[in-house]
């Protein structure tokens, strides 16, 4: 996560400064460029069985045969896929020993996010003594969630200690054939996590990839897999507020998660990687496929999403409610700033009877960037009495900004009702004079204002999240306003 | 590894590439260098580009190849020897006082195919005739509108185009009588037809002008239809698209339109039938103050497809614009929308709205809806929404409980919909027959030729159609 303290330095001193995917720490990584020999490798140094193997060729395969999409709404640089390392051993980072080495302006970012000091050091990689809050923490943790039968773990441990239950589930709501970042992620995946919870079983606590070990270094092919038996439920964290560096410029994720019947699942995630600087040089380029399969009756799915980083944005998270009465949601806050792009939505398709969605998406742009929804909703012939409301509202930072809606929608039966408004607006004059009248400054006015417009998809985090989410919509905007 | 690129409809291409050669042949020396010159770029751009297919992101949902794999007579000629009264054929609008203009199968008939100069200065009639007459009045727009590349037919349109109508109204003139243009499609054979249109409006001029479309048999017809409109300084136009075609007919229209300052369109598209309708409106709002209000209204049934794609270029400051589509589909019908509203960089102060509803009475018909806003300008007001719905069983039960059968409650609620739609026409006279039409057309009476004295209302028992000379 953290740099050399030279790259640092140099990201100060010279805004030309690309952000590169080489760092000269890793210590064991295979040569760059993507074959069916590199899938082999991979394979083989995670110790996979035969079946994964199977997996990752024939997702290999359609990778090739396919081509990058280039539908969006996005100006996406041409990426040479030979030019990636696609397997480093878990890194051994050249640890800084004080928080003074740290680059200035993370260590205020830190603290107008009221992280405290321990959580800084892990955050910049700074070595940490043995004894601290969250070592201990995490031990506890992991003894409740064993007790109630939940397997939370990653991928890789996974495969090696529930392997039917990872082949059971594990492309079945996103098939590798599914898009071009899909199917490159099935082929070469690095890492993730797999969360199992039990008939019945309600986990008592959020699970967050915080807690787990080795969390931070999943690389950039990250697969998440996360599957609620009938009756579980679930709330998982994803992410963290504080900005993220990571060397890797590509990141194509997949996140899978499947409801059986009573099942729910709640997601959250906050993503702010580095977006790139004031001139849209650098910044990681995010192509992530979210899916959740609401398989049996009654079952749940909810998104919720701030998206703050990254340079290119490309993520629909979605559901498909195959189940009846099942229920999916998802809320969206994704801000985009200086020479950021953004294009992310949902997708919803009803599949049984009954079924509910309901969509709310805010996007925020400042600066130079672009921000789009792109979003689906379809309600199959057999989805009768199917509900959607869908409200995609833009609020528009300066006049160099885009803000985009493209909504689909695609209905079926005639007992179905679809619903979907959007406004795109600026924050009025009025409002700024009031605030400023009673002596609040331009940019706090501005911070004011946006999280009150964000505060319904705000509201759907878990409390600590959405305290720390609020000061970063405040954050990410600063200096957008001349 | 490049994706294999899906064509359509290859065959007729050919045809129609070879039908231009031998125009091509023929125009040569008849026609003005820059219609000649346009000819040839677009053919070469048909060539290249083939028929629109679903891999296309606007054409996603409509797919034509059904009707590009059908033979159709190009080398039709008018059937000039049937004296074919107007009276007849006045569309379904009755008691409507319009100066009406008909084309058969898209071509001008006899005394017809001469221009008319109306005393204010206006002129109307065929599009080839004022080509000859009235080149320097057509050049700074014909073809200069029209995008070719948009999609083929365009190109198709613009390469192998034999009639229309030219409308030119001057500066300052308020033509108050309305045009009334009718394309009746009558014929033994199938056609396939590529009918070209120009308006063009004068500073402050004012036109109303109302478009019905007809079929009048069970063969299968294509219609690739392209017009191109000018509206300068301060000029208004009320344009009425009525659109009644049999369903074996495929009726493409495209139109594009460029506003200066102060213009004002205001377009009304009511399709009551059709087997595969689309219809394109490209708005360029390119003068500060100009208005674009783009509404319609579709009402499908049995197979019927119906897709409505407006497209609206803010590229300026301080324009308006409202697209409001609303539909009824009915048993397998398919309806489409796709509203795109673009504000470009600094088209401050723009008001756009985006509306689309529909009502779906059966779980076999399907809804498509795509409301677009792409804005790069922060001082704007811009809304959509979209609907897709029932009837409201508690509007029925309100209705019910007071006596009205369900039949009626149903239909009452339904002319209640649509009346947003029929209620924007300006024009008394053609509202009221509107306004009939749709009721007529909701009760399930209306069929594709309400006028026709053959009451061919059944389309499986397909009739020639023959004009009774005895009728005239």
């Amino acid at each position: 996560m953290a740099q050399n303290e030279q790259d640092i330095i140099g990201e100060v001193t010279s805004s030309d400064y690309k952000y590169g995917f080489v760092s000269d720490i890793e210590t064991e990584t295979i040569a760059k460029g993507l074959s069916e020999e590199v899938v082999r490798i991979i394979s083989a140094k995670k110790n996979e069985p035969e079946w994964l193997l199977d997996f990752r060729l024939k997702a290999y395969r359609k990778w090739v045969s396919m081509e990058a999409p280039d539908w969006a709404h996005l100006n996406i640089p041409p990426i040479d896929f030979q030019e990636i390392i696609y397997y480093a051993a878990p890194k051994k980072k050249a640890e800084l020993t004080s928080l003074d080495e740290v680059d200035p302006e993370l260590i205020e970012t830190f603290n107008k996010l009221g992280i405290n000091l321990e959580e800084q050091k892990i955050l910049a990689g700074v070595a940490v003594d043995a004894v601290i809050d969250s070592v201990s923490v995490k031990t506890t943790f992991t003894d409740t969630l064993s007790k109630l039968g939940i397997i939370f773990m990653s991928f890789s441990e996974a495969v090696q200690h529930h392997p039917d239950l990872v082949k059971k589930y594990l492309g079945t709501v996103v098939p590798a054939s599914d898009n071009y970042f899909a199917a490159l992620n099935s082929a070469v995946f690095s890492d993730g996590s797999f969360c199992y919870i039990p008939k019945g079983v309600r986990s008592p606590v959020e699970l967050s990839t915080y807690f787990r070990i080795n969390a931070a270094n999943t690389g950039q092919f990250e697969r998440t897999l996360i599957v609620a038996d009938e009756g579980a439920y679930v709330s998982y964290l994803e992410g963290c507020t504080a900005p993220q560096r990571d060397e890797n410029q590509l990141h194509a994720a997949i996140v899978e998660i499947i409801a059986h019947r009573n099942g729910e699942v709640k997601y959250s995630t906050v993503q702010n990687w580095y977006p790139g600087n004031k001139d849209g040089l650098g910044g990681i380029f995010n192509f992530v496929t979210k899916r959740g399969m609401c398989e049996g009756d009654y079952s749940k799915i909810s998104w919720t999403q701030v998206e703050t980083g990254s340079a290119i944005t490309w993520k629909y998270p979605s559901c498909v409610l195959k189940g009846d009465y099942s229920v999916g949601e998802f809320y969206s806050v994704a801000v985009t700033n200086n020479h950021q792009q953004a294009d992310t939505g949902s997708k919803m398709v009803h599949l049984g009877k009954n079924t509910k969605s309901t969509i709310i998406s805010k996007g925020i742009s400042a600066g130079k960037s672009n921000n789009s929804y792109r979003g689906l909703v379809r309600i199959n012939p057999k989805a009768t009495n199917s509900r959607n409301f869908s409200q995609c509202d833009s609020l528009l930072l300066g006049d160099q900004c885009g803000a985009h809606t493209f909504p689909y929608i695609e209905t079926s039966n005639a007992s179905s009702i679809v619903e979907h408004e959007a406004t795109t607006s600026k924050i009025s004059d009025e409002q700024l004079f009031y605030c400023m009248q009673r002596g609040i400054n331009t940019e706090k006015a501005i911070g004011l204002i946006v999280n009150g417009y964000a505060k319904e998809v705000l509201n759907q985090l878990p409390m600590e999240f959405a305290v720390e989410a609020q000061k970063l919509l405040s954050i990410s905007l600063e200096g957008s306003v001349g | 590894m490049t994706k294999k690129a899906i064509t359509i409809g290859n065959e007729l291409k050919t045809s129609l590439l070879q039908k231009f050669d031998e125009v091509q042949m023929e125009m040569l020396g008849k026609e003005p260098l820059f219609i000649r010159s346009s000819r040839q770029e677009s053919a070469q751009l048909f060539e290249l580009l083939g028929f629109p297919t679903v891999e296309l992101e606007t054409w996603r949902k409509t797919n034509l190849k059904s009707f590009l794999e059908k033979t159709y007579d190009l080398e039709f000629e008018a059937q000039s020897g049937n004296e074919q009264d107007n009276s007849i054929l006045q569309c379904e609008i009755n008691q409507f006082d319009t100066d009406l203009f008909t084309q058969y199968n898209g071509k001008w008939i006899g005394e017809a195919s001469q221009l008319r100069i109306y005393p204010n200065g206006t002129i109307v009639g065929s599009l080839s005739a004022a080509i000859q007459q009235y080149p320097q009045l057509m050049e700074p727009y014909f073809g200069k509108l029209a995008n070719n590349s948009l999609h083929g037919l365009v190109a198709l349109n613009t390469a192998l185009f034999d009639e229309g109508y030219f409308i030119y109204v001057p500066d300052g003139v308020d033509h108050t009588r309305s045009l009334q243009m009718v394309n009746i499609i009558n014929s033994k054979q199938n056609i396939f037809t590529n009918t070209r249109n120009l308006v063009i409006l004068g500073k402050n001029a004012r036109l109303r002008l109302v478009h019905c479309d007809d079929s009048m048999d069970f063969q299968h017809s294509f219609i690739n239809n392209v017009t191109e409109i000018q509206l300068a300084e301060g000029s208004n136009m009320e344009y009425y698209k009525l659109q009644n075609k049999d369903d074996s007919t495929a009726i493409m229209t495209t139109t594009f339109v460029n506003q200066h300052r102060d213009s004002a369109f205001n377009s009304n598209t009511i399709v009551l039938n059709g087997g595969m309708v689309r219809n394109d409106t490209q708005v360029v709002l390119a003068g500060k103050g100009a208005d674009a209000q783009v509404v319609g209204l579709f009402l499908m049934d049995r197979k019927q497809f119906v897709d409505n794609h407006v497209f609206i270029d803010h590229a300026v400051a301080n324009c308006t614009s409202n697209q409001l589509f609303k539909g009824i589909v009915d048993e397998e019908a398919r309806a489409v929308f796709n509203g795109h509203t673009l504000v470009r960089k600094d088209a401050q102060q723009t008001i756009a709205y985006q509306s689309n509803n529909n009502i779906q009475l059966t779980d076999t018909s399907k809804i498509d809806s795509h409301p677009f806003l792409e804005i790069y300008a922060d001082d704007v007001k811009c809304s959509h929404g979209a609907t897709v719905g029932q009837l409201k069983t508690n509007a029925l039960f309100y209705l019910m409980q007071r006596g009205i059968c369900e039949r009626n409650a149903r239909m009452l609620l339904m002319v209640a919909f649509v009346g947003q739609i029929v209620d924007r026409i300006s024009l008394p006279n053609l509202r009221t027959s509107i306004n009939e039409l749709v009721r007529k057309r909701l009760k399930g009476e209306l069929s594709s030729c309400e006028q026709c004295s053959i009451q061919c209302a059944d389309p499986d028992k397909p009739l020639h159609f023959e004009i009774d000379m005895s009728l005239v």
